[in-house]
């Protein structure tokens, strides 16, 4: 039997698989010990649990930063709690029952206080709750955890979803691949996947019920089919395809080095997406020349409350450090609303977030978040070549907002004789569809526009790309989106202003020569993608390549487009 | 001994914060509490003091009573006014 999922982080694998399941507890409520002894049981699974989330916490640390490990320091402050105790304790002494059945009522309390709050961070603390005391509850009852950090043997790990906790400690090394139940391509494991090249299909609603630990898996990262416990036929296809995969990343590392130019001499450059700095290694490891988005809302989430200046400050500086002043660093002011629940911030429920108050809308509402992060930006400039990035621009009023912000922000910085660099290249998103059809106006008050492809798309043909039922209206063929493409980059290069490009469509083998027909000059996609494309880029011939966007721009629908562009230009 | 103050912080009475007060308060003797909207939490449980549920621009109350209580409203009231930079 075939699975399908969500094709979440490349690459093919074969491995053995470990489930992930939902530990199950066995709460007696009575014993055979006295409460004097059920109390001392206490006392020691709350040390035992303490010492585990100190492990955490450290791991926590390294892998993924002091920010996201400090919610451990959190919940070992839980387990320090004299209320939840004390309530524990004179359970078992009055009620006369076992240690984890007076601390799981205890705590189940606590959890229900917290889940019945207004406020939505508190409503998630339950989960933190929650978390903390199973650590308990397993200590005492000796129910085992799979501990991530501990594996000494390649697995698959498969699971409904990973948590954060999973995935701060799991032991990279011996994680071949990640099956989820749930969760899609741009979910959270999804992108920490894709961050660390570890191939993962998600979004299988019941691989946790169909694999058993210990079942041979093989699976496809890319096209998304899980072949659970597969026959010899089956394992064949999917070792040549694993044999193909690692053939196909070995070639295109000898890319590493090389120039991004045509075979006609057009010189092209291809940049990186990133979220954290701790994307810059890979970043690096695919020879990217710059990074052409940054997107900084990755600062701002799973936390509770808003980053500092300097926090952010000491992020930017260390990309920025990191890629040089030889090359381009454009970063994205804040970009949240709809999907990206940043609780601190109170943007509250819209009936219509996409269309909402988000990003620059919502930025240029809320000074203090907008001010303060340029101010970090600003500082952080003197570091390196740095863009600022205005994402969801509508209209030339919103820009000059902006940019009257982000002057204020530098006189400031200037009467208090902090240091910024002269330049700071200001530029655009253009992904809602009146940007791109007003961008010659836009492009007298930028340095540059990027076309992000991504939304461009959802705006322009009216689709949500998470609803499954209308994926197929998704097009990156559509011709209207290719004729925006077009028209924004015709007029950026009219107004001597450059255009770049940063969502998925940059990356995309079949649409690059399409894309440097049209004259676009700079590509920012998933590091991973770099080197591919740079070999694509190497045998193309610009001037052709001109050719197949004038006949490609002529046709009317999304699917004679695709298949023109098929016809004459093959990727091999 | 008792003191009132206004919480100053961005976040409120979030994790990290409490987490601060709670430390600083564990540092000390007295019995302490913290009031703020008809109720009273136990200044040494975090839980207690994420549950009064305490936004930017509340008014707590600081109560202590024990050897070092001055010390330890003092020491509070100034981890407040410091916006729990820790």
């Amino acid at each position: 039997m075939t699975l399908w999922g969500k094709s979440a982080s490349p690459g093919v694998v074969v491995g053995r698989v470990l489930v992930l399941a939902a530990t199950e507890l066995k709460i007696a409520r009575t014993g055979t010990h006295s409460p004097d002894n059920e109390v001392e049981r206490l006392q020691g699974a709350l040390a035992k649990a303490k010492s585990e989330l100190s492990r955490v916490r450290d791991r926590a640390a390294s892998e993924l930063g002091e920010d996201k490990a400090a919610i451990f320091d959190a919940h070992a402050l839980v387990l320090e709690d004299p209320e939840l105790i004390d309530a524990a304790v004179e359970k078992i002494r009055s009620a006369k029952v076992t240690a984890e059945f007076a601390f799981q009522e205890v705590a189940e309390q606590f959890v229900a206080i917290f889940a019945a709050m207004k406020n939505e961070y508190m409503r998630e603390r339950a989960a933190d709750i929650r978390d903390v005391s199973m650590r308990v509850l397993r200590a005492l009852t000796g129910a085992e955890q799979v501990d991530l950090a501990a594996l000494t043997e390649d697995v698959v790990l498969v699971a409904h979803d990973l948590t954060p906790s999973d995935t701060a400690t799991m032991n990279k090394k011996h994680v071949l691949g990640i099956l989820t139940d749930i969760g899609g391509k741009t979910s959270h494991t999804a992108i920490l996947a894709r961050t660390l090249e570890i191939p993962a299909v998600l979004g299988l609603k019941d691989a946790t019920s169909i694999l058993k630990s210990g079942d041979t898996v093989a699976f496809d990262g890319e096209t998304g089919e899980v072949q659970p416990r597969p026959d010899a036929a089956t394992l064949a296809r999917f070792e040549k395809a694993r044999a193909d995969f690692e053939r196909t990343r070995k070639e295109i590392l000898s890319f590493k080095g090389l120039a991004s130019v045509t075979q006609d001499g057009r010189a092209l450059r291809l940049e990186g997406n990133i979220g954290t700095p701790e994307d810059l290694g890979i970043l690096h490891k695919n020879d990217a020349e710059g990074v052409g988005l940054y997107r900084t809302e990755f600062l701002f989430m799973d936390r509770a409350a808003m980053p500092t200046e300097d926090e952010q400050f000491e992020a930017y500086r260390q990309v920025l450090a990191s890629v040089g002043a030889e090359r381009p660093t454009i970063i994205r002011t804040l970009d949240v609303g709809g999907d990206k629940e940043i609780p601190y911030l109170n943007i509250g429920k819209e009936a219509n977030p996409f269309l909402g108050l988000r990003a620059l809308r919502y930025c240029l509402q809320a000074p203090l978040v907008f001010k303060t992060q340029l101010r970090a930006l600003l500082r952080a400039s003197v570091h390196g070549q740095l863009g600022i990035m205005f994402p969801m621009v509508s209209n030339v009023e919103e820009v000059l907002a902006a940019k009257k912000m982000l002057e204020e922000v530098r006189a400031e910085l200037q009467a208090q004789a902090v240091p910024v660099a002269p330049k700071v290249e200001i530029g655009i998103m253009i992904e809602i569809p009146s940007a791109a059809v007003i961008s010659d106006a836009l492009a007298k008050h930028v340095d540059f526009m990027s076309i992000g492809t991504n939304d461009l798309i959802q705006y322009t043909c009216a689709v949500d790309r998470m609803n499954e039922r209308i994926h197929d209206l998704y097009d990156p063929y559509h011709p209207a989106v290719l004729r925006l493409i077009d028209l924004v980059i015709r007029n950026g290069h009219a107004a001597g202003c450059r255009v770049g490009m940063c969502g998925e469509m940059a990356g995309s083998p079949e649409l690059i020569p399409l894309l440097v027909g049209m004259g676009l000059k700079e590509f920012s996609m998933a590091p991973a993608s770099i080197l591919r494309a740079r070999k694509i880029v190497r045998s193309l011939r610009a001037a052709d390549c001109q050719e197949l966007a004038r006949g490609a721009l002529t046709l009317g629908s999304g699917r004679e487009i695709e298949q023109f562009l098929k016809d004459r230009a093959p990727i091999a | 001994m008792e003191k009132t103050v206004t919480l100053l912080n961005e976040e409120g009475l979030h994790a990290r914060p409490a987490g601060v007060l709670v430390k600083k308060a564990s540092e000390f003797k007295s019995a302490i509490e913290i009031r703020a909207n008809g109720a009273a939490k136990n200044a040494k449980s975090i839980m207690g003091l994420m549950s009064l549920g305490l936004e930017k621009g509340a008014q707590i109350t600081i109560v202590a009573t024990g050897e070092d209580e001055a010390q330890a409203v003092d020491a509070i009231a100034k981890l407040v006014a410091d916006k729990f930079s820790a």
